[in-house]
């Protein structure tokens, strides 16, 4: 059970109990689903950017705990960085999960995002933590396009 | 009957049953997916490549006719083990999934047209309902599909409703994998001859459970996998009465399907071997013959019978533990525990039981159909074989518990 509070630390839990930015959006930027096809979990991002900075970020679907609190959790730290400090956020906290477990996880500037480490001693659950990420960049490129097209 | 079948000497025969997974003993209830292999399959395919590796119908060298002859004997035992009429009448594939397939490209392409339908139920898994619908956007033809009830039961009224003139095959589970339900076969077989459709039967969950007699059956097709039936991968059957056999065209072209070739022509060789193009699996069937000698000398009925009471009593557990809600409750059901656990999404419910050394099946089965006829996007399924113990069901019990402490 010690492991496993590992990777279902209290703020997963919590998360996973009361999703945070759980709902659709009116006239989204950028919106995006994910799937999972092992698994059956999904996921949609919903996006407002405005000037290159995220106004709102918001996201609903169904998956695991896992899947439910990163979502919740990236929904809750992005909003009003910029599309650069999203894409850079996405990248570390895919190095994080996906790092040797055996050495001590790279956490710095992932702030809350770094309870995710525990995740790396569970192969088959990374795609779990990162489908809202992959979903989000989805979303931004969208977002992207549409600000081109306008 | 069940005080006669004496599971810890069974187990005794699975060599991978004695390790310890996360400092626990490996409880493996997941044989719905796969089964483990006993000792004697293991030493089967050892001795034959330690003695007898050859390939098989060339050369007059004795290792080539030792080969030979194992795999005719292989085949022999799949015949008697389904009670097929003939030999040539076992066509040996790479699992059920090939050999509907097989049926679909083979028997579909050639009498199945424009407006024909094909008729399948609700509870398949994506093997028998892929092959069909591609079958179907190739020829122009219409999947027709029997809806179930709330408990998983087939409804056998629309499915004599669906039935008609149109209607060209009906393929068939005989054991749902995702719910546990066994369908009247015999009937559904009966029912769909009167309107003149052929009927394939999905044995792929269900011939390691119970015995099956593909006469008595009257089936056209049944097919099933070697590695669920404590045989290795890579092999698997496809029982087809010979005379629909005679009448389908190859399903691949290769060595040991012809018997002559030019480059203007080729005849084909006879069943089965019309449709066992190239070198088979020839230790894979090797395997599969010690694996139903194994099965049918611990006796079909004596290790259904265990499974029933298994079954029971993991069904009786499952309903009085907190929180679970069992998926697939039919009557007439076999082997399989589907449920959903209150609060602990079953991907985190499968890496709490992980920790604790249990082996289930989290997600949707290969059966998504089945998933959204219930509203749900997975379940946990704990499915059982011969060697499962009363204790290991209490250990996934006790497991469903500390995830629901751990969620709570």
């Amino acid at each position: 059970m010690s492991d496993l509070r590992e990777l279902y630390q209290e703020v997963i839990l919590d998360h996973n109990r009361k999703p945070r930015n759980c709902r659709p959006m009116e006239n989204p930027t950028g919106k995006a689903e994910g799937h999972n096809p092992l698994c059956g979990d999904n996921v949609t991002i919903y996006l407002d950017v405005q000037d290159g900075v995220i106004r709102d970020v918001s996201f609903e679907g169904s998956g695991c705990a896992i899947s439910k609190s990163s979502a919740s959790l990236m929904t809750s730290v992005l909003k009003g960085k910029t599309v650069e400090e999203a894409e850079a956020l996405f990248q570390r906290f895919h190095e994080l999960v996906t790092s040797d477990p055996t050495r001590e996880p790279d956490v710095e500037g992932l702030g809350k995002l770094a309870v995710f480490a525990g995740v790396r001693e569970y192969p088959v659950r990374v795609k779990c933590a990162s489908l809202a990420w992959h979903t989000l960049h989805a979303a931004l490129l969208q977002s992207a396009a549409t600000v081109t097209t306008e | 009957m069940s005080e006669a079948f004496d599971v810890w000497r069974v187990r005794k025969d699975f060599p991978i049953l004695e390790q310890r997974v996360h400092g626990h003993p490996l409880v493996y209830l997941d044989n719905a997916a796969t089964t483990q292999k006993p000792r004697a399959v293991l030493e089967a395919i050892r001795r034959y490549y330690e003695e007898d590796n050859a390939n098989i119908h060339r050369g007059v060298h004795t290792l080539s006719q030792r080969a030979t002859a194992a795999h005719d004997a292989a085949r022999e035992r799949v015949r008697r083990f389904l009670n097929a009429a003939r030999p040539e009448e076992i066509v040996f594939t790479r699992n059920a999934t090939e050999s509907i397939n097989l049926v679909a490209q083979s028997y579909g392409r050639a009498f199945v047209g424009e407006g024909d339908e094909i008729v399948i139920s609700a509870m398949e898994h994506h093997a028998n309902i892929v092959p069909w619908q591609m079958l179907c956007q190739e020829r122009g033809a219409k999947l027709v599909v029997v809806p179930m009830d709330d408990s998983g039961t087939l409804l056998m009224d629309e499915f004599e409703r669906l039935l008609g003139p149109r209607t060209k095959l009906v393929a068939i589970s005989h054991l749902s994998n995702a719910l546990g339900t066994i369908n009247p076969v015999a009937e559904i077989v009966a029912m769909a001859h009167r309107v003149g459709a052929r009927v394939l039967v999905d044995g792929a969950q269900a011939a390691y459970h119970m015995p099956v007699d593909v006469q008595a059956l009257d089936c056209d097709f049944y097919v099933f996998s070697g590695h669920k039936l404590y045989g290795p991968t890579g092999i698997g059957v496809l029982y087809g009465k010979a005379s629909l056999l005679e009448e389908m065209p190859p399903f691949m072209g290769g060595g040991d399907m012809i018997l002559s070739v030019t480059f203007e022509e080729t005849i084909y060789n006879g069943l089965p071997f019309k449709f066992e193009a190239g070198t088979p699996d020839i230790s894979g069937a090797i395997g599969l013959g010690a694996a139903i000698d194994y099965l049918t000398g611990l006796g079909m009925e004596r290790v259904g019978a265990w499974e029933r009471e298994l079954l029971k009593y993991g069904t009786e557990a499952l309903q009085s533990a907190p929180g679970v809600r069992l998926v697939g409750t039919a009557r007439n059901k076999a082997s399989i525990l589907s449920f959903v656990l209150e609060g602990v999404h079953p991907h985190d419910v499968g890496t709490i039981l992980d920790q604790e050394g249990i082996a289930v099946r989290t997600g949707h089965h290969c059966a998504q159909p089945v998933m959204a006829r219930f509203g749900l996007a997975a379940t946990v399924r704990a499915s059982l074989a011969c060697y499962n113990t009363r204790e290991e069901i209490d250990a996934l019990v006790s497991g469903l518990k500390h995830a629901r402490e751990m969620f709570g």
